[in-house]
């Protein structure tokens, strides 16, 4: 009986009048927690009940307590019929579960119902007792922490970084049960609701066991998706990073009050400067675990020798259907290493290479990393896979599903062997379904790490890394190429670091991390998508998933020459977040790519993208293609004024060079009618350059590499109107899909966390695939344009992790879905921001000092002591008391009180997508919210139609979220992501479902100029500065 | 290709007051958006009228969800549904209860009942306000005299706490809901130059000295103990009894010619219109008493307003009385009954007189 569950009902408010009659309720309450169920009594005729009911008491296993969640019942009694229920609570215990999370839970609940959405809300006490032997139970993982974020959540220090864990469980979907067809759709959406929280209560048991197996304590970069593959069933799957987080002692948290994204990295003039020191890892103060020394890049003299037989591109990807290809099996790791041998450098690598070849895959879901983590990035790996959906025929043993993607990891392994990388990081996993058809997507950036965080005992022979110190500087480490430059994997152009001048880079740089921090930057990043639509035959079967799998390398190829253009029109050479989503529908195909674009100064400059005609001298056709590189090169000369990308001129060999592209270009564009006069007769891509170039590695990269595109190409028609009908977003916006915008720092704490849902419904039947790419293009930039209309009122203003999914929900509708936050910054002069941050550092760093007179003086009493003595306390509590949630309980409990007192105040709770708040400290983590719901309507129009629906769903799940992170006692969910939106309608039955799942960390944040550890109630405090006005 | 659904949320709900104030005015969505299109600051943002239209429906659409708690204000501050910083919040309840003068003036005082909404698109036809409009601040006047009819306590008070309202606010629904409780007939043409400000300032000076509740503290005690509900919405019944009794300043001769002769002797020279005042001294005081006397009449006071301007203001303004002339003459006329050694009603006669100054000073327009 290792767990003892307590349960309290206080109060509801606001319920909706169940009696007619009387215009009243009487309402009581169902507590169920497994097969046990307890009633509250009926209280009789009140919209505003107050049972303050006794203690319900579960004595349960943990491993139950780890799956299942508390089912709360909201009921009206009813003498003569059967009670109509009014909706209902689930509670997911596992914050409860870890002693460092959340040790109560109490607080007001929406109460919710799939029919009728929100109705009313209850206030609910919720309590577990664990036994301290719950450790000999195997089946349970209790303790383990889940983090969505993917970077080491900011309060904690990884000790060890194990590496990936993985784990998906089956079972038959109940909408598709014959019993469906008899029971209502509200028991249908109940009997799902309950098995998915179930399932991922199960899975995530199951991933902390193996965790627990590796010795990690938790997991980062928690992903954890549902495929909902109609009669085949539903499949929940996740994968994370295994690791060994130390909690960061108060003391030190003070410290660590900056983000490493918010602190700016050695920005714009290449200085890996003093004044950027890595805030979060390198001021750890000592701790029982041994000092972590600062980390040091590991020089990169030669790479092992990869000899590749299969040539991949930047973007290594492939596709197959399981019907054309046997497994890739066997490419796991090969002979051992001699470890002794060699000189220690050697060793050291040869170490990292065991270290992750002893894993079966080497694979990071963490997109930011300690600094020093990332050695070399050798590019974005990529594998898709085309599989016909059988049923699930024993949901125990879901093997099928396991070995589809045990094949793509395979094969993305493969793939980063072929980079000359070790590792995969960045690394997530995607499916798209369509009636029996299903596409699987794996994607990541091959990267060579430092071994140090990967072994056991790592941290002991720190000190010996200092002779390595150099030669690379950190900032530019991670650019310089893992492969062997004499044995490219792929075609590419090589050139001595821009900063360094040792090590080779590549032109241009894709990656799905985020910007490292210590990377150096020239100049604003921006938003970067390709899009593109396929149209297929409506097939069924082998057929259709054929057709599909031959489709899927061209559209790969469109949107990686897409994002080529796209990035050399803004002047830019690397992209970081990328992501590819390709989406099927059951007569299209839809492919959209996401990245931010950056000008890395390690990297060389960009080249132009030249607009090359037919070869007949026809003198219109001269006059079309003049005016067209005109508008490129005007287009290019503004981004780069726009994103203030002024490239240093520090390792140019010829200034002028640098000077004078944007000139020569538009010179050229004046003066001789085509640019280059060799013909050339066909369209040149970024893989395409043909491989006798790659003998002129130099530095001088002047118009030599300039893109051509001939318009003659129908393809590249569409390319040029893509790339010019982007609009820019308008001036003091900026918009990225990574954590946060490179070159932008000083951020105020007004943010927005928005969703935004967009269906198109395709009315002409006879579409070309052009038509159709301009309506696409056209959706996802209207999208934008909107979303800048909106967010108005906080420029100057970044929307930051711009995350969109599209989706082919019906035939002729594309649904485009897009979640962000937008943060606004002030516009302040670079020199003077700087003299701020100096003065608000100096302001912390003596906070910190103030704390250790405080002990030995006590007697200097001033109002700001006193305040720092209140917090002293608190954090000493928490360091030396074995039950730190002894002094949260108390606290929370007189809060909760005053909550079921009906009180007025409701916490305001912040949402983003990433993994910190500006001008904030995270102070504690409380656990994963992974919540999945389902709504449904049979009066559509009553409800305001579609957008009426969608609407209130997306309002309703935004508070039930924050109903739950205040409930834990939080006030903010960081990682915040929205990984389903599943819209279905049928308007001429007036009906309408949506499944909506969202996941995130709560957390509970003070602001940077609090004084006090404490979460508050802050509804009045800063009501006024959330949101734009 | 038609945009079949395009939806917006925020955690913290996005609202333009500017689009807010068009939903209030009962602008059709294409008709907010024509409005929004010339707006100033638009071409800042090169928004399409696509844009435009796309976020119109959205915040439509938000206020329409909201709208629900905007009936029941209290609800939402600790709703969970929208996440609304409180300042936001107080905007907007301060905005939707907010009306047109120009549309309360033509209900005012009349009974708030499914006969007077029937009749609002005429009201909506003459005043200019949309029907919508119309009708949300018909129904706001309608919620506020349901709520507070079944209270207890000071109305204004009860009005600001159960609609969080600004005083101001909270002052003028105060004004309709007791206009609208005693019937008081505001509508007929003579009483057309009157503004809404106006009758909510007498309905204040009415509010404070003729209610029961008026009447002090002890009295207000002993009401809260005897459970008598309405006490500031409900005339003073005794009050209006004792007013009769004033009676006897015009129909005993020798107290009216009294009180002329003081009221004279303190005006003579003071003004330019004293011939007029002495000659109509008798008809005017009269006009006066009667109204008093006459108050325990439903049908008289609903006419109160109507008595006062025939009775009084008409025959001032036709004698061309300036403001200040108006003001000296019931100073005096007040003042001078204090010396009348014969009339005992002192304190009824200044709780009715300083009621009555006020409201004329307030209804003389120049």
């Amino acid at each position: 009986m290792p767990g003892k569950l307590k349960a309290k009902i206080v109060a509801g408010r606001h319920l909706p009048v169940m009696d007619r009659a009387s215009d009243l309720t009487d309402a009581f309450v169902e507590v169920k927690f497994g097969n046990t169920t307890f009633k509250t009594d009926v209280y009789p005729k009140c919209l505003n009940p107050q049972w303050n009911s006794e203690w319900f008491k579960f004595e349960v296993d943990d491993e139950d307590l780890q799956d299942e969640p508390l089912q709360i019942t909201v009921l009206d009694h009813d003498t003569y019929s059967a009670n109509d229920a009014i909706g209902k609570v689930y509670i997911d215990i596992d914050p409860l579960l870890c002693s460092e999370a959340a040790s109560v839970i109490s607080g007001w609940f929406p109460i919710y119902d799939t029919i009728h959405g929100i109705r009313g809300e209850i206030n609910v006490l919720v309590k577990v007792d664990l036994f301290n032997d719950l450790n000999r139970f195997r089946q349970s993982s209790c303790g383990v922490k889940f983090f969505c974020t993917t970077s080491i959540p900011l309060c904690y220090r990884a000790a060890m970084v194990h590496g990936f864990v993985e784990e998906l469980v089956v079972n038959e979907d109940p909408e598709y049960q014959w019993i469906d067809r008899i029971r209502t759709p509200r028991a249908s959406n109940e009997a799902r609701q309950r098995l998915i929280s179930l399932m991922s209560g199960e899975l995530q048991r199951k991933i902390g066991l193996k965790v627990l197996e590796m010795g990690g304590n938790a997991v980062v970069g928690y992903l954890q998706c549902f495929d909902l593959e109609g009669e085949s069933g539903i499949v929940v799957r996740a994968i994370g990073t295994a690791c060994t987080l130390d909690k960061l002692s108060a003391g030190a948290n003070a410290n660590a009050y900056t983000h490493p994204n918010t602190a700016p990295a050695s920005n714009a003039c290449n200085s890996p400067s003093k004044d950027s020191k890595e805030p979060v890892f390198s001021e750890d103060p000592p701790t029982a675990l041994g000092p972590l020394t600062p980390l040091r890049v590991l020089p990169s003299s030669s790479p092992p020798p990869f000899s590749s037989s299969k040539p991949c591109s930047r973007q290594s990807s492939s596709s197959d259907t399981d019907l054309s290809l046997t497994p890739k099996m066997g490419m796991g790791s090969g002979g051992s290493v001699g470890k002794e041998a060699g000189p220690l450098k050697m060793l050291l690598r040869q170490q990292t290479q065991t270290a992750l070849e002893q894993r079966e895959f080497p694979f990071f879901t963490l997109t930011c990393f300690p600094p020093g983590f990332l050695v070399h990035v050798g590019g974005v790996v990529s594998a898709r896979s085309v599989k016909l959906l059988d049923r699930i025929h024993n949901p125990d043993e879901p093997e099928t599903r396991d070995a589809w993607w045990e094949e793509i990891r395979q094969e993305i392994k493969s793939h980063a062997k072929a980079l000359g990388c070790h590792a995969v990081v960045g690394y997530s996993e995607s499916t798209s379904i369509c009636e029996e058809v299903c596409i699987l997507s794996a994607a990541g950036t091959a990267a060579i790490l430092n071994p140090r965080y990967m072994r056991e005992g790592c941290l002991d022979i720190g000190s010996g890394d200092h002779r390595f110190d150099e030669p690379s500087p950190p900032s530019c480490g991670f650019c310089h190429i893992p492969y062997d430059e004499l044995n490219m994997p792929f075609p590419a152009q090589l050139t001595y670091c821009y900063q360094c001048r040792r090590q080779k880079v590549p032109d241009v740089l894709f990656t799905t991390i985020d910007l490292p921090t210590e990377a150096a930057v020239s100049g604003k990043g921006c938003l970067i998508q390709a899009r593109l639509c396929r149209l297929k035959k409506k097939a069924q079967g082998e057929v259709n998933a054929t057709s599909i799998s031959n489709l899927l390398p061209f559209m790969e190829y469109e949107l990686h020459t897409q994002l080529m253009n796209k990035l050399k029109l803004r002047s830019m050479n690397a992209l970081f977040g990328l992501r590819i989503q390709i989406s099927i529908g059951e007569n299209m195909l839809l492919g959209l790519a996401s990245a931010t674009g950056v000008y890395l100064s390690a990297l060389p400059t960009p080249g132009g993208i030249q607009i090359a005609g037919k070869a007949s001298g026809d003198l219109s056709n001269e006059q079309h293609v003049l005016s067209i590189q005109k508008r490129i090169n005007d287009a290019m000369a503004k981004n780069k004024e726009m994103y203030h990308i002024n490239p240093p001129k520090l390792f140019a060999l010829d200034p002028e060079v640098f000077h004078g592209i944007n000139m020569e270009l538009s010179e050229e564009a004046a003066g001789s009618p085509i640019p280059e006069p060799k013909q050339r007769s066909r369209l040149f891509r970024s893989q395409s350059e043909s491989s006798d170039e790659l003998s002129e590695l130099d530095l001088s990269h002047g118009k030599k590499d300039a893109f051509v595109l001939e318009i003659d190409d129908t393809d590249a028609v569409e390319d040029i109107h893509s790339l010019l009908t982007d609009a820019p977003p308008p001036a003091g916006f900026y918009s990225c899909n990574t954590e946060v915008m490179p070159g932008v720092y000083n951020w105020t704490s007004g943010l927005q966390m928005f969703t935004s849902v967009r269906v198109l419904r395709l009315s002409n039947a006879n579409l070309t695939n052009q038509s159709l790419n301009k309506i696409f293009t056209d959706m996802c930039e209207n999208l934008l344009k909107s979303l800048y209309f909106k967010l108005r009122s906080m420029i100057p203003c970044c929307l930051c992790h711009v995350n969109f999914t599209v989706a082919v929900p019906e035939d002729e509708l594309i649904q485009v879905a897009v979640t962000a936050v937008a943060m606004s910054f002030d516009k302040e002069p670079i020199l003077e921001k700087l003299g701020d941050r100096a003065v608000f550092k100096g302001a912390g760093e003596n906070e910190d000092q103030l704390q250790f007179p405080m002990e030995l003086c006590a007697e200097s009493a001033s109002v700001a002591i006193s305040n720092l003595t209140a917090k002293f306390t608190v954090s000493s509590s928490e360091r030396c008391s074995p039950l730190p949630e002894g002094r949260s309980r108390s606290l929370r409990s007189t809060r909760s009180s005053g909550g079921g007192g009906g009180g007025t105040a409701v916490t305001v709770v912040k949402m983003t997508p990433l993994s910190f708040l500006p001008g904030t400290r995270l102070i504690k983590y409380l656990g994963i919210i992974n919540m999945f719901f389902i709504r449904e309507t049979t009066s559509l129009r009553e409800e305001g139609g579609v957008s009426g629906f969608l609407h209130t769903f997306i309002a309703e799940v935004f508070a039930m979220v924050r109903a739950h992170v205040a409930a834990l006692g939080g006030n903010a969910v960081v990682s915040y992501s929205m990984k389903e939106c599943v819209f279905m309608e049928n308007p001429n039955k007036n009906q309408a479902q949506c499944l909506i799942n969202v996941s995130g960390d709560a957390v509970v944040f003070v602001r940077d100029t609090d004084q006090e550890a404490t979460p508050t109630l802050i509804h009045t405090s800063c009501g006024g500065t959330d949101g734009p006005t | 290709m038609a945009v079949e659904l395009d939806v917006f949320v925020g955690n913290t709900t996005i609202m333009d007051e500017e689009v807010y104030q068009l939903w209030l005015d009962g602008y059709t969505v294409n008709d907010a958006v024509k409005v929004r299109m010339v707006s100033e600051g638009m071409e800042e943002y090169e928004a399409s009228a696509e844009v435009v239209m796309s976020d119109t429906m959205d915040q439509y659409r938000t206020f329409q969800m909201c709208e629900r708690l905007l009936h029941n204000p209290t609800k939402l501050a600790n709703q969970l549904l929208f996440q609304i910083p409180p300042h936001r919040q107080a905007m907007l309840i301060e905005r939707y209860y907010t009306f047109d003068d120009v549309f309360v003036r033509e209900v005012l005082g009349k009974k708030l009942s499914k006969g007077t909404k029937k009749d609002l698109d005429d009201v909506s036809s003459k005043t200019g306000i949309t029907l919508k409009s119309c009708r949300r601040q018909f129904d706001n006047f309608k919620r506020v005299f349901k709520v507070v009819e079944e209270l207890k306590g000071p109305l204004v008070e009860n009005i600001r706490q159960n609609f969080i309202l600004s005083d101001k606010l909270a002052r003028d629904y105060a004004a309709i809901v007791f206009f609208a409780n005693n019937r008081f007939e505001t509508g007929k043409r003579k009483l057309q130059y009157l503004t809404f400000q106006d009758f909510a300032f007498c309905a204040g000076q009415l509010i404070k000295n003729w209610t029961v509740g008026a009447v002090g503290e002890s009295v207000f005690l002993y009401v809260l103990d005897n459970m008598v509900e309405d006490m500031d919405v409900d005339l003073d019944k005794e009050f209006l009894q004792d007013l009769k009794e004033l009676k006897i300043l015009i129909t005993d001769k020798d107290l009216l010619d009294q009180h002329k002769s003081l009221v004279c002797t303190a005006l003579r020279g003071k003004t330019k219109v004293y011939t007029e005042m002495e000659t109509n001294f008798k008809n005017l005081s009269r006009g006066l008493v009667n109204i008093a006397a006459k108050l325990t009449n439903t049908k008289d006071v609903r006419d109160f307003f109507i008595d006062l301007v025939e009775k009084f203001i008409e025959p001032c303004r036709s004698d061309r009385w300036a403001s200040a002339d108006m003001r000296l003459y019931l100073t005096h006329y007040t003042n001078s009954a204090h010396l009348l050694d014969t009339f005992k009603y002192q304190v009824v006669w200044d709780r009715y007189m300083g009621v009555i100054k006020s409201c004329i000073f307030k209804m003389y327009h120049d």
